[in-house]
């Protein structure tokens, strides 16, 4: 009788257990998505519901990585509280702003802030007394030293410095200018996003601009990648301009580099003969290089920060090659974008995750958590990135990176000097590269002066600052 | 101070929810104990109120709106004649069933007045009406056996009712819903689903030849095919489905389920190519993030809530549920996750889950085969409908825009499963009435003698 019963009832329990499985993985899911997905939504600078919990924490405060306070909340006589920058416009746009909306760390660490690792049993004391609990504080990697000297090696120039270790990954610096005071931004809003003012967006990481001669790294590579038994062979008289078609490419100021190899060309930053070997790319391999290599994409960081745009194909006239080849044409950067670049090359190919956050700790410095150097991906082959750091090297021994020659550090990088656009003869000075001494965590910057005149002149002198300062203390 | 009595109270209800849960599934160890299984469904009851008297508490408590305790006194009246007409008037029915319906309008109506006490009292008053409804329907069960024999009214009505939504209805969120009369808004296709579910059983309880399933099915598309036109494809999604556990139960061959299956991937993938609308929700689904400022606001908001509200919940009256569009209709599952805790809202799929196992049960238990067709099919419209529901809100599906039964604000939503609890716990009092089981058994034999005994009835 009751086997009767299943054998009838067989259908019913198919069904009954499907539906079993079905809300089995779904509550499987809710539980994955409470203990691992959740911290990316919470985190969201797009999750209005942090702030909620401001009714019961202090905002804490954001340190460098050296211990300075750089943002602190203080509860004014009245018990309204207003955040305080000690250091003003030096960190403006790394630390960000609260008010009026929030940007940089202010923005991206909002929630770390606003949740309170407190021993819970003070906890429960400020609740019944009716105050708040000490929110946690978050330590940056942001160097005080480094970032002083960044912020005054840029001086005047409108621009951008970001200084990087390449084998952890860690910030160390953040400029950008023009600059705002973290102090004042309410009763700066106004002329701060006034028609034309650029001072609240970070260039560092937002900024886009011409690569000019600093693209010389990815065209070098692709040319070693497609012609990896012959490039050493490579040959070119330089005459001070190159012709096709019409169009005319000219080194810097028409200089005249006479018999060059690949490693010259790139040493002396040869207009005339990288217009020339770009025509013999194959774009669509170039295209695929420059996609691997982090362009038109979002870049791996917990920041905000923009795509970098490349694009090559069999539509664009040679004009349009050779202009793309020395980093003129349609391509646009982000200072962030080449310091990641240079610093895999640095760490032979691999890349580390960027961060500017070193761990979250308590009122009384307790760490609540904390992020590891982890590596992103390998953007190229160990081989390719020595045979880069070799070129880069060169630029410094005997191209136009010298003033970085002659240090108790070895400096290695590439200039650049990007047209503004094709109507002006404003130009950006870029520089981007490392440095290594014994005894020390290497170090790799990107800088762009805008404005400004050649790389060599006004951006190479800034990096110098920043590895003297770093390599001397 | 009043912060502590919320976080108290958080930690309370949880408490308090999950031995209540517990007890859903503990009952079924003493089988056959009935004293033992009383004390259980006492203590249940006793939990429901505990909670739903802590909810109000903390709501009265975080607002210091006096309303809110005539609203509760008025709420808890109700939920007691719930429980005392049943027990007064059905001495076999389910009290897991109605226990667990108590359980989730209460739940509905805690959320529903932290969100918005206008939409509450609304839900009030139609809980009021469902509960007269509900209570008839075990009666006219017991005493109609005419519920088999009109399959073309159930036809007639179901598709005229969608057709005129098809036509005449007001779109909302891509798709036409609802029809207006007379100012109130209704949603007809929860209540054709209750005549679909008929239908279909109507149809294949005595004979499940080919050519029978085919007749079944020809009309059936009907029904799925207006809904398509209507684009509430969650809703087509739901009627096909049942559709096809029920022809698979029915004639018990599997080759119609699978077959059923796989035409559903080719339908949706077909949906997908055809309207934007489900492109635009898909897209949504798989990266919310990378299209927060339009199609993806709607799930990261949903998500925010619940990831924020974590495991214990940041408290009733704590969170800002308000910033989910739709949050009280189909979204409502966040914002009970959001201020009552995750841990709060798994029980909730659980008790959910109870009630789908209990109406399988009764469907087991039959042997009248209309009626057990019935059951499965109800099951399983419910079932769906809060697997839908949850998984859209929980990102674990693409949102297809359906309500959670019993707990999301709609008279429509909230009076159909009414129906369909009422239908059940019918069904379930058969079981036990030997009389009935004996007179349908003879209705099958003939028509004339039915006949003879319906009059005398």
């Amino acid at each position: 009788m009751r086997k009767g019963k299943t054998q009838r009832n067989k259908e019913f329990l198919v069904i009954m257990y499907l539906f079993l499985g079905l809300f089995l993985a779904m509550m499987v899911y809710f539980v994955y998505f409470q203990v691992y997905k959740s911290e990316a939504f919470i985190n969201s600078p797009y999750n209005s519901l942090q702030d909620l919990f401001s009714e019961h924490v202090v905002r804490g405060d954001i340190l460098s990585a050296d211990g300075e306070v750089l943002a602190t909340t203080k509860v004014n006589d009245d018990g309204t509280e207003h955040r305080d920058y000690p250091y003003g416009r030096m960190f403006s746009h790394a630390v960000g702003y609260a008010v009026n909306g929030k940007a940089g760390l202010e923005n991206q660490e909002n929630f770390s802030m606003l949740r309170s690792h407190e021993f819970i049993l003070t906890r429960v004391a400020d609740d019944l007394a009716g105050g708040k609990s000490q929110g946690d504080n978050v330590v940056t990697t942001l160097d005080t030293q480094i970032q002083k000297i960044a912020y005054e090696a840029l001086g005047n120039y409108d621009g951008a410095v970001i200084v990087m270790e390449p084998r952890t990954g860690k910030i160390l610096a953040m400029v950008s200018k023009p600059d705002y005071d973290p102090n004042t931004v309410k009763t700066d809003w106004d002329s701060l996003t006034a028609e034309g003012s650029t001072a609240l967006y970070n260039r560092a990481t937002q900024g886009k601009y011409a690569p000019g001669s600093v693209f010389k790294i990815f065209t070098t590579l692709e040319f070693y990648r497609e012609n990896p038994e012959s490039y050493n062979t490579y040959q070119y008289d330089c005459n001070g301009a190159f012709t096709v078609d019409g169009q005319t490419i000219h080194c810097a100021g028409n200089k005249q580099h006479g018999e060059e190899t690949l490693q010259t060309s790139f040493a002396n930053s040869c207009n005339s003969s990288f217009a020339s070997l770009s025509l013999s790319l194959d774009r669509s391999k170039f295209q695929n290089t420059c996609d691997s290599l982090l362009f038109n994409q979002n870049l791996p960081i917990a920041f905000e920060s923009s795509k970098s745009s490349f694009s090559l194909t069999g539509k664009d006239s040679k004009a349009m090659v050779m202009e793309t080849g020395i980093g003129q044409g349609k391509t646009l950067v982000s200072p962030l974008h080449m310091l990641l670049i240079v610093s895999a090359i640095d760490n032979d190919g691999v890349l580390m995750t960027p961060y500017l956050v070193d761990h979250i700790q308590n009122v009384s410095g307790v760490e609540v958590s904390a992020n590891k150097p982890k590596e992103y991906a390998a953007l190229m082959t160990e081989k390719e990135a020595q045979f880069l750091q070799e070129y880069m090297r060169s630029v410094v021994t005997d191209g136009t990176g010298g003033k970085l020659a002659g240090q108790s550090y070895e400096a290695a990088g590439k200039t650049g000097t990007a047209q503004v656009s094709d109507s002006t003869d404003q130009t950006n000075a870029w520089f981007v590269g490392y440095a290594a001494k014994e005894g020390y965590e290497d170090i790799a910057v990107a800088v762009i002066v805008e404005n400004s005149g050649a790389g060599s002149t006004y951006a190479v002198p800034i990096a110098k600052k920043i590895f003297d300062v770093y390599f001397n203390r | 101070m009043v912060h502590l009595v919320v976080e108290a109270s958080k930690y309370l209800m949880i408490l308090l929810f999950l031995i209540y849960t517990f007890e859903c599934f503990h009952v079924f160890k003493y089988n056959g104990d009935v004293e033992e299984q009383r004390h259980i469904y006492r203590v249940q009851r006793g939990l429901l109120f505990s909670i739903h008297f802590d909810a109000f508490l903390v709501l009265y408590l975080t607002t210091y709106n006096v309303q809110i305790i005539g609203f509760y006194l008025m709420q808890l009246i109700v939920l007691l004649a719930i429980i005392v007409s049943y027990h007064l008037f059905y001495k076999h029915a389910s009290e897991l069933v109605l226990n667990n319906m108590c359980m989730l309008i209460s739940i509905g109506f805690i959320i529903l007045t932290r969100i918005s006490f206008e939409q509450a009292f609304r839900q009030f008053i139609f809980v009021c009406a469902g509960f007269i409804i509900s209570l008839l329907i075990p009666l006219v069960l017991q005493n109609m056996s005419l519920f088999r024999k009109l399959t073309w009214v159930y036809i007639v009505l179901g598709v005229g009712a969608l057709a005129a939504v098809a036509v005449a209805g007001q779109t909302s969120y891509g798709a036409k819903l609802s029809l207006s009369i007379a100012g109130i808004s209704i949603q007809p296709s929860e209540f054709v689903k209750i005549l679909f579910v008929l239908y279909i059983a109507s149809m294949l309880y005595r004979r499940q030849d080919f050519h029978q399933v085919l007749l079944t099915s020809i009309c059936s598309a009907l029904f799925v095919l207006i809904l398509v036109a209507s684009k509430d494809l969650g809703g087509a999604l739901l009627y096909f489905f049942t559709y096809l556990v029920m022809i698979y139960v029915a004639t018990r061959r599997f080759t119609y389920f699978g077959a059923g299956v796989l035409a559903l991937t080719v339908a949706a993938v077909v949906g997908y190519r055809l309207f934007s609308h489900v492109q635009t929700r898909v897209l949504a689904w798989s990266d919310p993030l990378s299209v927060i400022d339009n199609a993806g606001y709607q799930i990261c908001q949903s998500l925010f809530a619940i990831g924020t509200g974590g495991w214990f919940g940041l408290g009733l009256g704590q969170g800002m549920p308000q910033k989910i569009p739709v949050v009280t209709k189909d979204f409502v599952f966040a914002a009970i996750s959001e201020e009552l805790g995750g841990i709060f809202a798994i029980c909730l799929i659980m008790v959910c889950v109870s009630c789908f196992f209990m109406i399988i049960n009764v469907a087991m238990n039959l042997r009248d085969n209309f009626y057990r067709l019935t059951a499965v099919g109800l099951g399983t419209l419910y079932a769906l409908q809060v697997f839908l529901t949850i998984g859209g809100v929980i990102k674990f599906i693409p949102s297809t825009g359906v309500t959670l039964p019993l707990v999301s604000y709609g008279g429509s939503s909230l009076l159909s499963t009414m129906i369909v609890f009422g239908i059940i716990q019918g069904l379930y009092i058969m079981q036990f009435d030997n009389r009935v089981q004996k007179k349908e058994q003879k209705l099958k034999g003939g028509k004339k003698g039915a006949k003879r005994k319906d009059t005398k009835e």
